[in-house]
């Protein structure tokens, strides 16, 4: 217990967040986990006291406890929490009334390539800027087979599939200037390169963003990439 | 049970021994290798069982690797390209060579014994997918020793799994093997319906049936409709990777999604189809440890079938980051969280079955209370990630895995160890000594949690699944050390348990009749189990899990059931009607072959060239299975009409040949059931390109012309007004031969111009609508062929005297057959005749 308390953190932490999506996902997040906890703890216990009183439980009809347990207990339990569930994912859409800043981020075995339509049109591989405190939306493709773009500290996953263009919102709301707080990864198998095919996250204030990008060393991937063992030279090919 | 003394012999007259000895005469298998042209279930559930017990030890091996590989960060034991293939290899052998033939082969070697029959309806299918399984299997495996084993994950999916990023064989072994196994499912599923609704001891109506059987006629149900669409995918993306034919390529008109949809159309069924027997061995052994009725058999058959409608409704959760709307993502949410309701209908029937009785605790308890305690949490870890917000963070990360493991484990492995020794007094004759039981147990519980209940922790903080080794600065190394030390202690406890299951073979002693107390008629015969099962049949009038076996035993060892005694040296049970429950038939089954060897192995050869790419060959394979399956048709049946055949107590019913509703019927009906699901999914991945897919219209429309299509129309219809017209002729006494040969003479027409159409089309490889067009038109083609077989079959089988006036089952089956290949090829020149059409509708859409 003290693990699960204490040991949250981490670069792809998503019970550690550093934007809204994230939050209210780590929200809903605990709020089953203590009633699953409750829950199992009742199964268990309504185990051992049928088994060891057997007099206590014969009190109530066999109707009764089905009833009760089969179609009471999921009454009780699956409305409130499927309107919660449904009222965060509401929460982890676009809002209208704002302008998104725009962010494309390409997929291909394996590396990442981020643009930037409204900074510039300028691109950086496998280090994503974001400014900070800003609506982003970012727009995912793939260039070959499927992968799945993911920040976890900042909100859910979403697939880049090719063929298709997947939208993802989400903003960071701290961690600017940090570097190596926030990071990155590809969550859908996509070949042997998968298990490197992550990236960093930097966030800046939004009048840093331009220079931050037009900065960005090309062809210098980030640490944690390096870090892996890829023996047999894992042919992360450089894009264009 | 009640009985009334036998008007017929007086008992004097019966001698328990003679009895076995003519019984086990016609129904022993010879002994040697001789043993592999057996039919009987007892063997052939046993070999499904031990067989995938072999394939857990494999799938097991494996797992302890990855976790030797996880447990540090930055680990050079294994390379990516190794990593890929075990944790492949893994999941596809747990859950397709494991997981499905371990439930097969309990429900084949339990259900006769529990329903009071002497075999299984159909032995040589059953035996015949018993060898698919193992060739198909094995293909899958030693492609590991050659370092070709599937490597894009256990769901295969497109386009990594397509040829330009999957070139080798890899790709090719998972597709072919898998579907070999899968139709060994299909056949096994089928068998296991007929026999649940005709094969039961006289008496037993559905509501008298012990449970396990309800469990297993929803789980087999569930096959039937559930593999289809990964078959028919499977055969998509073989034809794309070997032929070009572009189903899943979005560059020309087909979409990666296809195949998630038709890959979780099966397998989120296939997640309850492993669960559901197992919590059937559960339901039955819960009333015995109670000591008191199961409670709520009604609402638990409810349950089940709500089960089993909910889990085709929501295979969408498998995809909440794919991007499909909003609204969906909604529906599928809501339904997946409402699996929950049949589950603690379950669970809370289960408890109640305690509150009631005498709970007394033993080794079977033990692992019971396991299940509980796992699956609970892996249920409620399964609420969570139907919650689409919370998916969308855990999807694809180790809380996935331990939430997958929680349940199949949990629901699946302790249920089957519960099982096991509950039912190992009855398998060997051997009363349990359970000296090692105990500890095994523990160290499984605690070495499971300890695994995977780190894993939970490592996916909430980013460990995506399937990484092959980390960088070691996320926080996640403690986590994964401490997971392979749980590891290590779970196989320890596994290895306690075979060293239990040998030390009660070598020094168990002999085991009473129902060590347990238990009221169902498995414990009424002797045990081991003798070839025969039952002496003669018992008739049930109680709720089958309520009868006294030691009482009963006796009485159906003396013969005094129904057929105690042998005829013709026929392998004899008993058919009844499906609901009133009433004897109607003697089933005679066919006896023990070879056959089921030989056409298995010439399928696998067929499998193999395929892999291979030598496809002459396979087409030549395919022709040889096709004539093995019309001549192995020859021996089947009977040359006479019998007439009504006493079967004691004063009853008489005809042969299976003469009978109006004969297993064999059914079982087309159901195997045609499992064939319309294909076709469905096949219009249904012709539609969704159609409405999602990039790159649509096709360059060139694919157009049957009205020309072709009336003609193919017509004789269509009229293939299926000949095998009508043989059929009443056949029934008026006169000869079919000319409706037969008019009927083959249809049938021809329909291949010939069914090619022509084919020859017609644009190249199938140009766009994936051509390519659907052809795979739809080819179906027709197939069934044509199949149905010229049905014809050839049966005008042999009328010279050879094996049809008569009342023996009409042959010309009925072909009817069956020729009315669905009408039917569906009506359906399918319409739908192709409607897609052109649809064209205009196709420009506007998102
Ligand atoms: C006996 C102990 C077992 C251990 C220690 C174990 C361990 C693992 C681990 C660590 C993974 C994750 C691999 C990765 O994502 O890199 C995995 C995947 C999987 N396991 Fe197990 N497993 C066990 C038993 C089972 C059983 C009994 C089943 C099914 C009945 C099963 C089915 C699967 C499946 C389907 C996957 C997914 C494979 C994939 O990602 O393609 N496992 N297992
Ligand atoms: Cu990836
Ligand atoms: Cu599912």
């Amino acid at each position: 217990m003290a693990l699960l308390l204490g040991g949250c953190g981490g670069p792809l932490s998503a019970l550690d967040p550093a934007g809204p999506g994230t939050a209210s996902i780590a929200r809903l997040w605990w709020m089953m986990f203590w009633g699953s906890a409750a829950i199992f703890l009742l199964t268990m216990v309504l185990f051992a006291i049928v088994m060891l009183r057997p007099n206590w439980g014969a009190r109530v009809s066999p109707l009764r406890w089905i009833v009760c347990g089969g179609l009471g207990l999921p009454a009780l339990v699956l409305p409130p929490l499927a309107g919660y569930s449904l009222w965060t994912g509401e929460a982890l859409l676009p809002t209208a009334d704002r302008d998104a800043v725009r962010i494309e981020a390409e997929a291909a075995m394996w590396s990442w390539t981020f643009r930037y339509p409204d900074h510039g049109g300028a691109e950086t591989v496998d280090i994503l800027h974001l400014p900070e405190g800003e609506p982003v939306e970012i727009h995912l493709t793939s260039r070959d087979v499927i992968h799945s773009f993911w920040i976890p500290r900042l909100t859910g996953k979403r697939d880049n599939i090719p063929g298709q263009v997947n939208v993802l919102w989400l903003q960071a709301d701290g961690a600017a200037g940090e570097e190596g707080a926030i990071e990155g990864t590809c969550a859908e198998y996509c070949g042997i390169g998968h298990a490197a095919m992550r990236f960093e996250v930097r966030v800046h204030p939004e009048d840093k963003m331009e220079a931050a990008i037009a900065a960005t060393p090309r062809g210098d991937p980030p640490r944690m990439r390096t870090e892996l063992p890829v023996p047999a030279g894992l042919p992360v090919e450089p894009l264009r | 049970m009640t009985r009334e003394k036998d008007a017929g012999a007086p008992p004097e007259a019966r001698d328990p021994i003679r009895l076995h000895k003519a019984l086990t005469r016609i129904w022993g298998a010879g002994p040697g290798l001789a043993r592999l042209s057996s039919t009987n279930h007892s063997v052939l559930g046993m070999r499904f069982m031990i067989t995938a017990g072999v394939f857990f030890l494999i799938g097991g091996i494996l797992a302890m690797i990855i976790r030797a590989q996880l447990s540090t960060p930055q680990s050079a034991f294994l390379g990516a390209e190794t990593y890929s293939q075990i944790f492949t290899l893994h999941g596809t052998v747990m859950m397709f060579l494991f997981a499905i033939p371990m439930l097969e082969g309990l429900a084949g070697y339990m259900l006769p014994k529990l329903m009071g029959a002497r075999d299984l309806a159909f032995p040589r299918l059953t035996a015949f997918g018993y060898w698919c399984y193992l060739f198909g299997g094995s293909i899958i495996v030693l492609s590991l020793l050659f370092g070709v084993a599937p490597d894009s994950g256990w769901f295969m999916y497109v386009p990594l799994s397509s040829k330009p990023h999957s070139p080798g064989v890899n790709s090719d072994v998972w597709l072919l093997g898998i579907t070999f196994v899968e139709i060994s499912a299909l056949t096994f599923a089928t068998t296991l319906v007929v026999s649940i609704l005709k094969i039961r001891a006289p008496g037993m109506t559905l509501g008298r049936m012990p449970i396990f059987a309800w469990y297993m006629l929803v789980t087999s149900l569930m096959i039937i409709l559930g593999f289809p669409p990964l078959i028919l995918g499977s055969i998509l993306l073989e034809a794309e990777r070997a032929f070009g034919l572009p189903f899943f390529d979005p560059t020309r008109g087909g979409s990666a999604l296809l195949w998630q949809h038709l890959f979780w159309i099966f397998g989120h069924p296939e997640v309850y189809i492993i669960f559901i027997p197992a919590a059937g061995v559960l339901s039955t052994i819960v009333p015995v440890f109670a000591r008191h009725p199961l409670v709520g058999y009604r609402a638990i058959v409810a349950a089940l079938v709500a089960f089993g409608f909910l889990s085709f409704g929501i295979w969408a959760h498998h995809m909440y980051t794919t991007g499909i709307p909003h609204m969906a993502l909604a529906f599928f949410s809501l339904a997946s969280s409402l699996v929950v309701v049949p589950t603690a209908i379950q669970i809370f029937a289960w408890l109640a079955t305690f509150a009631h009785g005498r709970p007394r605790w033993d080794v079977p308890m033990l692992y019971l209370f396991g299940f509980l305690w796992i699956f609970v949490m892996g249920g409620l870890t399964g609420v969570m990630v139907a919650m689409v917000p919370f998916d969308l963070q855990a999807h694809d990360t180790h809380f996935v895995v331990a939430h997958m493991h929680y349940v199949l484990v949990g629901g699946f492995v302790f249920p089957l160890l519960a099982g096991l020794y509950y039912w190992l007094p009855l398998a060997t004759g051997r009363a349990s000594r359970f000296t090692l039981a105990r500890p095994g147990f523990w160290l499984i519980f605690i070495g499971f949690n300890l695994t995977f209940f780190m894993m939970h922790l490592t996916g909430l903080l980013g460990m995506p699944r399937r990484v092959f080794t980390y960088p070691g600065h996320e926080g996640w190394m403690w986590l994964n050390v401490l997971s392979s030390i749980g590891g290590m202690v779970l196989t320890m406890g596994f290895a306690v348990i075979l060293a239990d299951l040998a030390l009660h073979a070598r020094f168990g002693r002999r085991a009473r009749r129902d060590p347990w107390e238990g009221g169902t008629l498995d414990w009424a015969i002797p045990r081991p189990p003798t070839f025969y099962a039952f002496a003669s049949l018992p008739r049930i009038e109680t709720r089958a899990d309520r009868i006294d076996p030691r009482e009963l035993g006796r009485e159906l060892a003396a013969g005094e059931g129904y057929l105690g005694d042998t005829r013709n040296g026929w392998q004899e049970t008993l058919g009844i009607h499906v609901t009133t429950g009433e004897a109607d038939q003697v089933i005679i089954f066919p006896r023990q072959s070879y056959e089921p060897l030989v056409t298995a192995a010439t399928v696998g050869l067929t499998v193999l060239a395929m892999l291979f790419k030598l496809y002459p060959v396979a087409v030549a394979g395919f022709f040889v299975v096709s004539a093995m399956f019309v001549f192995r048709a020859q021996s089947a049946g009977l040359r006479e009409d019998h007439g009504p055949l006493p079967i004691g107590r004063g009853e008489a019913v005809p042969p299976h040949t003469e009978a109006e509703s004969s297993p064999p019927l059914l079982a087309l009906v159901v195997a045609l059931v499992a064939d319309g699901t294909i076709l469905a999914s096949l219009i249904y991945a012709g539609f969704y390109n159609w409405l999602v897919a990039a790159n649509w219209p096709p360059p060139e429309l694919a157009r049957g012309g009205l020309i072709p299509v009336a003609l193919a129309v017509a004789a269509l219809v009229a293939a299926s007004g000949c095998a009508r017209g043989a059929l009443a002729a056949l029934g008026r006494g006169g000869n079919p031969v000319p409706w037969i040969g008019a009927g083959i003479f249809a049938g021809l027409a329909v291949t010939g111009i069914v090619g022509a159409i084919l020859a017609g089309l644009p190249d199938p490889r140009s766009h994936a609508h051509p390519a659907t067009v052809f795979m739809l038109v080819g179906y027709i083609g197939l069934h044509a062929y199949v149905g010229l077989l049905f014809l050839v079959s049966n005008a042999l089988r009328y010279r050879a005297g094996y049809l008569s006036a009342r023996r009409r089952l042959d010309l009925r089956l072909t009817r069956v057959w020729q009315d669905y290949t009408a039917v569906s090829g009506i359906v399918i020149l319409l739908v192709v005749l409607a897609l052109p059409a649809l064209a205009p509708l196709a420009e506007g859409r998102p």
